[in-house]
């Protein structure tokens, strides 16, 4: 319920929504990254390593923090539900 | 890569259990009964099970306690009876997380309203409910919004886009559940004998660390907060033992990687824009804790479905043979609950604690029947 999957911020989507491209696991999707801004413009988001959870990122985390995480998920059922779901749903 | 290995290396997680064994005999051992550490959280209750971790520590002296933070878990019945009811209404599109739709309620879970023709859609995000609102501008999307702080800056968001567009169609049935009530209310029970805590890691990411500092306080209760890897909650759990044998009583931060001490203050910004305290919240297994869910502020009232819609809000007695309450108290461990693994298994729920991976009961029944103390 609480799971939270490491991505990589890729591209801005929808700057007033703050909507961006986040990449999770080989599979790319819309995230809200309102919670990680900082005070500049959206776009210095771009290439931060974020923790996602239920399509929103939730903190800022550093690259050898994401790929421990997702070393451990990777064995989760739960991960690959997740997973499942993020790529079914719109 | 370096740091994968360096998790997976067995040596530190033996060198850590070692660490432990030494300082559970630094503790004065006047006491009759193991330690008893509560993790809170549902993803380490998981990871406990997942990784057997119990059974690499010495089970005299030290015990875990599940505690209540797997949200599915400690939904009531009663609440899955207003799901249910409101997915039935013809003009409803219900959405909710994969988590909530197996959770049985008095008459049905929302997977079997789906069955019988409710329309009942499974959505990753809530963003995702607003989406189909969206798309269906002739039916009504009522998203179910559950979980603790983790979650609630999610649904908040999501009002906030869905007030800026100026969708009418949009609503959110909230049952989201506050952390800090809970365990005060779980510190204040008579009969709990908790000697330290084990804090969320993805809750604290959000409401940082100080929320917690009464806990030491008030109740001179250690804590860690914890990450979700192995090694995390061993050191946790480490950590939490050498306070109590040294005499101390702090709030300290295992994850620190990821949880800032003052967590996140645009999410606890926009919990704070939709959100307010409900004097009473009722949990499945606990009773009614003041102070521990939230509802929608009166300037989104437009979107907040108990108000848009008649919302039975009957409340439903647990099942009587089910004894969740007793293993989120953490009197009884999960297998030693009169209908464990009989009446109630994983394909056939009877008790919250065995509908979800969190869960405890789910999580001993799947990874640790074999063994008696998992």
């Amino acid at each position: 319920m609480c799971l939270g999957i490491p991505g990589q911020i890729v591209a801005i989507l929808d700057a007033e929504s703050a909507i961006a491209t986040v990449e999770v696991g080989g599979v790319r999707r819309p995230v809200n990254v309102s919670f990680v801004m900082d005070d500049g413009p959206i776009e210095t988001c771009i290439g931060a390593w974020v923790l996602v959870h239920v399509g929103f990122a939730m903190a800022r985390i550093d690259a050898e923090e994401a790929a421990r995480t997702l070393a451990v998920l990777a064995e989760l059922e739960e991960f690959q539900a997740e997973m499942q779901s993020m790529v079914q749903t719109p | 890569m370096k740091f994968v290995d360096e998790f997976r290396d067995p040596a530190k997680a033996q060198a850590l259990v070692e660490d432990i064994r030494r300082v559970l005999s630094r503790i004065p051992s006047s006491r009759r009964r193991p330690l008893q550490v509560m993790e809170v959280c549902g993803g380490h209750t998981h990871t406990i099970f997942r990784y057997g971790i119990q059974r690499m520590l010495p089970d005299e002296d030290l015990e875990y306690v599940h505690g209540p933070g797997c949200p599915v878990c400690v939904l009531p019945m009663g609440r899955v009876d207003d799901c249910v009811a409101l997915a039935e209404r013809p003009e409803v599109i219900f959405s909710t997380f994969g988590d909530a739709m197996r959770v049985p309620g008095s008459r049905k879970s929302l997977l079997q309203a789906k069955a019988d023709g409710a329309d009942v859609r499974m959505v990753y995000s809530p963003l995702d409910a607003l989406a189909l609102a969206r798309r269906h501008p002739d039916r009504e999307v009522i998203f179910f919004g559950l979980g603790f702080e983790t979650t609630m800056p999610s649904t908040a968001m999501t009002l906030i886009q869905a007030r800026r567009q100026g969708l009418r169609n949009f609503s959110l049935f909230c049952n989201h559940i506050t952390i800090i009530p809970t365990l005060r209310a779980l510190l204040d029970a008579p009969d709990l004998r908790l000697d330290a805590l084990v804090g969320p890691g993805h809750v604290s990411m959000i409401i940082g660390t100080s929320p917690y500092d009464f806990i030491a306080r008030d109740y001179g209760r250690p804590v860690a907060i914890a990450g979700f890897e192995p090694l995390d909650l061993l050191h946790a759990t480490w950590m939490v033992l050498k306070q109590l044998a040294e005499g101390r009583c702090e709030i300290e931060n295992q994850y620190g990687r990821v949880v800032p001490p003052d967590g996140n203050p645009r999410a606890l910004a926009a919990i704070d824009e939709v959100f307010e305290p409900r004097e009473h919240f009722e949990w499945r297994g606990l009773g009614s804790i003041a102070q521990s869910g939230v509802r929608i502020r009166p300037a989104y009232a437009a979107y907040d479905a108990e108000r848009k819609f008649a919302v039975p809000n009957v409340a439903i007695a647990d099942p009587s043979a089910c004894q969740c309450g007793e293993v989120l108290k953490g009197l009884i461990r999960p297998h030693q609950c009169r209908v464990f693994g009989t009446a109630c298994t994983p394909e056939t729920p009877l008790g919250a604690l065995m509908v979800s991976s969190e869960g405890a009961c789910a999580a001993q029944y799947g990874y640790g029947r074999q063994a008696a103390h998992a």
